[in-house]
C-alpha cells in the first residue's frame, strides 16, 4: 500500500533536510544581477580546461565537492548521487560520477532534472534507502547551444522569446540534520504537449506541464495558492512566465507577485538574453543561493519549486515533431523553530 | 567614367532580395537554410531561362553577392560547357564558373578557422 | 484526466497573444538597408577593382566576391558577424559574406574535435545544402536546356 502518496504527490514523513549546496556560475552569470550570490565563479566558459565540455563537467564536479565539504561528509558517508544535464546520454554527470566512490543514479527530465533528483532522494531517505544523498545538475551555454542549436558565430536572428542556456551547476547534500530548510513533499508530473514546435520557443512548449503540475500539486494537497509565498519555476523565462499566469487565470489561481522565475531572473534585464536564461544550471544554483536563504532568513516560509523541462532533441526537432514539457515538483520549507 | 546609377541599383536589387526573404523568414516557418538552398535554386532557374544575367547587367553585385548567384554560376558553367561536350560537358561545367568562389570560401574558411577561436 | 485540458489551436491561441512580438517591419527595413549595403560595397569593390588593375569585367566581379567572401569570414572570426546577424537577419544572411559565415562559424565551434573530425568535418555542415541543390539544379536545368534545345 502507497500510504504515503496522495494522487501523484509523496508526502514525506520524515521530510529530509537541504543540508548545504553548492553553486558555480560561468562569467555572464556572475556578470547578472545574482552574481555574487554564487559559490564560485569560472572566469572562462572552458572552466580553464581545453574544452567546453571539459568545462561544464569541471563545474558540475567543483559544485558536488564544495556542497560535500560545506556538509562536512565524504564519499563514504554519501549513500547515493543523483544527478543529470542536458547533454546527450547525460554525459556530464556520468563523468563526475566516474570519480566519485558514490552509487550513482542518472537522471534526464531536461531542465526539471534537479527537482527530480531532489524528489526522487528526498524519496529515498523517506523510504529509508538512505540516509545521506547528495543530488547536482548543471547546463552549460556553449555545450547546450552547439547541441542543440546553430553555432554560436552563425549569423541568424533570434526572436526576442528565445531563452539562452545557463552556464552553472548546483548541488545539494540532503540528511537527517543541520540545514535551515526540508523537502516535504515532492509531486510528479506528466508529460505535456500543445503543440509547439518552435525549438527557439521552449517556454511555450514548457508552460502548460507547469501549469499542469500545480494545478495536480494544489489538488492532491487540498491547497491553494494562499499556502505558499513563492511558486518558484525552472525556466521558463519571460515569455513562458506569461503563458502559465494565463493558463492558471483561466482555473481561478492568480499568481501575482508570488510568481518567480530561476531563468529569467538571472541574467536581470539585459536585453541581448531576449527572454532570459533556461537550462536546468539555471534552477540547481538559484535555488541554493538565492531562495534557501530567504528561506532561512524568514523572508519566506515556504515555496513551491517547479522544475519545467522541454522533451526535445536534434533529431526530433529536424522531423518536425513538437517539443512535449515535463514538469516536476517539491515543497521546500524553512525548518520549524529553525 | 564611374556610372552612378549601378550603386543605386546594386544598393536597392541587392536590398530588395534580402528584403523579400526577411519576409518569407518571419512570416512562414522556413528556415536560413531553407531560405539560401531555394535562393540558389531560383538562381538556377533564372539562369536556364536567361533572366539572371540581364539582371546581372542591370543590378551589377546586387545580383553576384546575394547567394543567387552561386546558382547563376554553377548553372552558366554547366550551361556552356553543355553546348560545347553535350551530357560530359555537364558534369565537366558545373563547377567551371564557380570555381573561384567555392575554392575561395572552403581555403579561406579554413585558415581563419585556424586564426580565430570561438567566443567564450 | 489532466487538469490542463486545451486543444493545441486553444493554446496557440493564447501563445499567440502573450509571445513577445516580433518587429517585422523593422526587420524588413534593416535586412534591406543592411543587404543592400553590403551588395553596395561589393559593387564598388567591383569597381575600384576594375580600375586599378587589368582584369575583365567578370574577372573583377569574381575578385569582389572573393574578397566580401574574406571580409564575411574575418569578422566572423572577430566574434562580429553574428551580431550583425542578429541585428540585420536576412540582409547579412543573404550576401555571400553570410555564406563565409555558415562555413566559418561550425568549424570554429568544433575546433576543439580536432582538423579532420572538428574543422574539416564541420565546414560544410550549413554550407553543404546550398551547393548540393546548386550543382543538382544546375544539372537539371543544363540537361533540361540540352534535351529542350532552349
Amino acid at each position: 500500500m502507497a500510504v504515503k502518496k496522495r494522487g501523484q504527490t509523496f508526502v514525506y514523513s520524515n521530510p529530509p533536510h537541504i543540508v548545504a549546496h553548492a553553486s558555480i556560475v560561468g562569467p555572464e552569470e556572475s556578470r547578472g544581477p545574482y552574481g555574487e550570490y554564487f559559490d564560485l565563479h569560472c572566469s572562462d566558459t572552458k572552466c580553464g580546461k581545453d574544452s567546453w565540455e571539459k568545462g561544464e563537467e569541471q563545474m558540475a564536479a567543483d559544485a558536488v565537492n564544495l556542497s560535500m565539504d560545506k556538509a562536512s561528509v565524504s564519499a563514504a558517508d554519501v549513500d547515493f548521487l543523483l544527478g543529470g544535464d542536458l547533454l546527450n546520454q547525460i554525459i556530464t554527470s556520468d563523468f563526475v560520477a566516474r570519480d566519485q566512490d558514490i552509487p550513482f543514479l542518472g537522471l534526464y527530465s531536461a531542465c526539471a532534472t534537479l527537482v527530480e533528483g531532489l524528489l526522487l532522494g528526498a524519496g529515498l531517505m523517506d523510504g529509508g534507502f538512505a540516509d545521506c544523498v547528495v543530488a547536482f545538475a548543471s547546463s552549460h551555454y556553449q555545450t547546450a547551444e552547439r547541441q542543440y542549436r546553430t553555432p554560436l558565430e552563425y549569423g541568424v536572428q533570434y526572436p526576442p522569446y528565445k531563452q539562452f542556456t545557463v552556464t552553472a551547476a548546483g548541488s545539494y547534500v540532503l540528511g537527517w540534520t543541520g540545514g535551515g530548510v526540508w523537502i516535504t513533499h515532492g509531486t510528479l508530473g506528466k508529460v505535456m504537449d500543445l503543440g509547439v514546435s518552435d525549438p527557439n520557443d521552449l517556454g511555450s512548449a514548457m508552460a502548460p506541464a507547469a501549469a499542469e503540475l500545480i494545478l495536480q500539486h494544489f489538488s492532491d494537497l487540498k491547497r491553494g495558492i494562499v499556502d505558499y509565498d513563492l511558486i518558484l519555476t525552472g525556466d521558463l523565462g519571460k515569455s513562458g512566465i506569461k503563458m502559465l499566469t494565463v493558463l492558471l487565470e483561466e482555473k481561478g489561481i492568480l499568481l501575482s507577485d508570488k510568481l518567480m522565475d530561476c531563468g529569467a531572473e538571472i541574467f536581470g534585464g539585459e536585453k541581448k538574453y531576449g527572454a532570459g536564461g533556461s537550462g536546468v544550471g539555471a534552477s540547481a544554483a538559484f535555488v541554493g543561493s538565492v531562495i534557501i536563504p530567504r528561506l532561512i532568513s524568514g523572508e519566506l516560509e515556504r515555496v513551491l519549486l517547479v522544475g519545467t523541462g522541454a522533451l526535445l532533441s536534434t533529431i526530433t526537432v529536424k522531423q518536425s515533431e513538437t517539443i512535449p514539457g515535463i514538469s516536476h515538483g517539491v515543497v521546500i520549507e524553512k525548518l520549524p523553530g529553525g | 567614367m564611374i556610372e552612378i546609377g549601378i550603386f543605386i541599383l546594386s544598393f536597392s536589387v541587392g536590398g530588395l532580395i534580402c528584403a523579400v526573404c526577411q519576409l518569407i523568414l518571419d512570416n512562414t516557418r522556413l528556415t536560413p537554410a531553407h531560405i539560401l538552398v531555394g535562393l540558389v535554386i531560383l538562381g538556377s532557374i533564372l539562369t536556364g531561362l536567361g533572366w539572371y544575367e540581364s539582371l546581372i547587367k542591370i543590378a551589377g553585385a546586387g545580383a553576384t553577392i546575394p547567394v543567387s548567384n552561386f546558382g547563376y554560376i554553377l548553372t552558366k558553367g554547366a550551361l556552356d560547357a553543355a553546348q560545347k561536350d553535350g551530357l560530359l560537358g555537364l558534369f565537366k561545367g558545373v563547377l567551371a564558373r564557380a570555381s573561384a568562389g567555392i575554392s575561395a570560401s572552403v581555403i579561406i574558411a579554413f585558415f581563419i578557422t585556424l586564426i580565430f577561436n570561438p567566443k567564450e | 484526466m489532466k487538469n490542463i485540458n486545451k486543444t493545441k489551436d486553444e493554446y496557440k491561441e493564447i501563445v499567440k497573444n502573450e509571445q513577445p512580438v516580433v518587429e517585422k517591419g523593422r526587420n524588413v527595413l534593416r535586412a534591406f538597408l543592411v543587404g543592400g549595403g553590403i551588395c553596395l560595397f561589393g559593387q564598388i569593390l567591383w569597381d575600384l577593382y576594375l580600375y586599378l588593375f587589368d582584369l575583365s569585367k567578370q574577372d573583377a566581379g569574381t575578385l569582389a566576391t572573393i574578397t566580401m567572401i574574406f571580409l564575411g569570414g574575418l569578422l566572423t572570426g572577430l566574434d562580429i558577424y553574428d551580431e550583425l546577424g542578429q541585428f540585420a537577419g536576412a540582409g547579412s544572411l543573404v550576401p555571400v559574406t553570410g555564406f563565409a559565415n555558415s562555413m566559418v562559424s561550425p568549424a570554429l565551434e568544433y575546433k576543439q574535435e580536432g582538423f579532420i573530425m572538428g574543422i574539416g568535418a564541420n565546414l560544410f555542415s550549413i554550407a553543404g545544402p546550398v551547393l548540393t541543390y546548386g550543382m543538382v539544379s544546375a544539372f537539371i536545368i543544363g540537361a533540361l536546356k540540352n534535351i529542350f534545345g532552349g
